[in-house]
């Protein structure tokens, strides 16, 4: 870093934005299909958990990184599903349920991920825009993760689709008004149990991305939140798909500025920075909050605005 | 129950074994006892912090925050008045742990009533912010500058420390914990003010056509909730680590979510509760000695427990699972 002084920072936030939103984009549009239908699911972390274990572990065992991230999004899948088949039930609160996904999904991945923990697994490939550049450092910051390409694309496609597809306004509608639903005859419960699977099963490959990209292994501190945070990022993106990807952007950089501050010599204050996303959703939280409304564009069915 | 059974069988264990070992190890002697109750008095306070919020009808899950913040005033506290006499420094502590833990949940609170901002997310943010300031904090200005490997800060000075309970060999924690959770019942079920904040709880519209001031009442019971889980941070410090470190982000924040829901947010119902579950979590090292299972079977335990009790209380929803008050 040292022979582009302090070009290294912003390049190295760049970089950081670039490896560490992917996580982030991918749980964070499940989880806004999910909060989109009217459920919230705060067991995100423990399906992130999982996938990030069941990735690595099929990874290893099968010497291909993509059918990992198959697993991962097999087992996410399966937890999102038993949360959305679990809130069905009447009397059953979905933040409660979610707590519960949490414990039991870390647990398990935890039980089952023991063995794992030394072995090298084979990491997904990555896709280097920067060869145009000889500078080594910008190389290094345009390596672009497949799985980020997908996230984008996704995201694109998500918003079209909520907009112009017969799927899209069935979730709408019935995240917005139940009864309405119920009136036309769609089953809201069942849109919703799928739609909270599909989260789950994005989240399950977010989590793949942890293990087999970066940080490229499975230990027990993999996700350190990151699912729970993406719940607070659907709420700072508004419920739009598009603007999950600006805001996973925009906390990956944020959580990348401590460490691109330590590599020019300034240390004080890392873990300061580390909170620095928290604080600026929260932030964002109180500018766009006020005691007379419901936040804009936010599901009208969805437990935390009513 | 079952359903855990058929998990241990699946992965080729004895299920009868494993719950042996579970209950052997919680509840089998006079040392596992000990063990769980220790475990317990934190879980106790920490549900505390879900429950008196959730009687005001709001969800807040931030209680980890408020430990370990807690924690941390109460060791800078005790180091800062070590030389007065034990019993006012343990005082001093137990006043700085309750009072930034009070603050730091009623903040949530104070946003939510002021700025409509929701309360789960903020107090899930802070819990984070409140985790970075305490690494920074001890790794920074509070770092004592003896601990090498693990930073801390000073000791707050054995004379200081929590002493055990009379007659058992459990430190003090457990008796404020249920003495707290008493009192906290006989608030919420025996006066007006925990009426109060029930109606507001159940109806913040007829609180405010009463002229209850909602706002402050909800405030009120955050800052209540953060001031327990800020006392389960000191007790923490000052009855098992003696000076604040990294140990502090235990879990015990969320640990007791899972308590509170259990104990359906009756604060009689949580002791019981709090002890059943730290008996399990103190399980976990036995099982990993005596079968070769990794600790984290009982965190699977857990989370299946958990989710069983939830969706059981949609079909036994009416029935009176939890004896006092519980109502369906």
């Amino acid at each position: 870093m040292t022979d582009i002084g302090w070009w290294g920072v912003p390049l190295a936030v760049l970089g950081g934005a670039i490896r560490v939103s992917t996580p982030f984009l991918l749980v964070s549009l499940g989880e806004c299909i999910t909060e989109k239908s009217g459920r919230i699911n705060l067991g995100l972390e423990g399906i992130l958990v999982m996938g990030a274990m069941s990735g690595y572990a099929v990874s290893y065992l099968s010497g291909n990184p993509w059918l990992g991230v198959l697993a991962a999004a097999c087992a996410g899948l399966a937890l999102g599903l038993l949360h959305g088949t679990l809130c069905n039930l009447p009397r059953v609160n979905d933040i409660a349920v979610g707590i519960g996904i949490m414990l039991f999904g870390t647990g398990l991945a935890f039980y089952f991920g023991k063995p794992y923990v030394q072995p090298q697994a084979p990491m997904l490939p990555s896709i280097p825009l920067g060869a145009w550049s000889d500078s080594p450092q910008i190389q290094a910051v345009l390596q672009i993760p497949p799985l980020l390409v997908i996230g984008v694309v996704l995201a694109f496609a998500l918003d079209w689709a909520f907009r112009n597809t017969r799927w899209g306004l069935v979730v709408r509608m019935v995240g917005d008004s139940a009864d309405a639903a119920r009136a036309m005859g769609y089953p809201v419960n069942v849109v919703r149990t799928l739609c909270t699977g599909a989260g789950g099963l994005l989240a399950g490959i977010g989590g793949a991305f942890l293990s087999l990209y970066y940080p490229g292994s499975w230990s027990e501190g993999l996700s350190s939140g990151q699912g729970l945070m993406a719940v607070a990022l659907v709420i700072f993106a508004r419920w739009q798909p598009v603007h999950c990807v600006y805001a996973a952007l925009l906390f990956g950089g944020a959580g990348a500025v401590g460490p691109a501050l330590q590599s020019v010599g300034i240390t004080s204050g890392y873990y300061l920075f580390s909170a620095a996303p928290y604080v600026l959703t929260l932030g964002i939280m109180i500018a766009a909050s006020s005691p007379r409304r419901t936040l804009a564009g936010a599901p009208g069915e969805l437990s935390i605005v009513r | 129950m079952l359903l855990f059974g058929v998990f241990v069988a699946a992965v080729g264990k004895d299920p009868l074994e494993v719950y042996q070992l579970i209950y052997a190890g919680g509840f089998g002697s006079g040392f596992a006892w000990q063990n769980t109750l220790s475990r317990a008095a934190p879980l106790i306070l920490t549900a505390l912090c879900v429950a008196l919020p959730a009687q005001a009808g709001t969800m807040v899950i931030g209680a980890e925050g408020a430990v370990v913040l807690g924690g941390l005033a109460a060791a800078v506290t005790g180091y800062a008045v070590g030389d007065a006499s034990p019993l006012v420094v343990k005082l001093a502590m137990a006043a700085a742990g309750m009072l930034i833990g009070g603050l730091w949940i009623a903040a949530a609170g104070a946003l939510r009533q002021y700025r409509g901002v929701n309360e789960t997310i903020s107090s899930l943010l802070l819990t984070y912010i409140a985790i970075a300031l305490f690494n920074h904090l001890v790794e920074g200005p509070l770092r004592d500058p003896a601990s090498l490997n693990k930073p801390s800060t000073p000791p707050i000075g054995s004379a200081n420390m929590l002493g055990a309970l009379p007659g058992l060999d459990v430190h003090w924690g457990l008796g404020l914990g249920a003495i707290f959770c008493i009192a906290t019942y006989v608030l919420i079920y025996h006066t007006t003010w925990g009426f109060a904040i029930r109606v507001a709880g159940g109806n913040a519209r007829a609180a405010r056509l009463v002229g209850l001031s909602v706002d402050r009442l909800v405030i009120a019971a955050f800052f209540l909730g953060g001031a327990a889980a800020g006392l389960a941070g000191m007790i923490e410090v000052a009855a098992v680590h003696g000076s604040a470190n990294a140990s502090l982000i235990a879990g015990y924040g969320y640990a007791g979510i899972l308590v509170a829901f259990i104990a359906r947010h009756n604060p009689l119902a949580i002791l019981p509760v709090a002890v059943l579950v730290g008996g399990i979590s103190a399980s976990g090292g036995m099982l990993q000695r005596r079968l070769d299972m990794p600790d984290a079977t009982v965190l699977v335990f857990q989370g299946l427990a958990f989710l069983t009790i939830l969706a059981s209380e949609a079909l036994y929803g009416r029935l009176k699972l939890f004896g006092h008050g519980a109502r369906a």
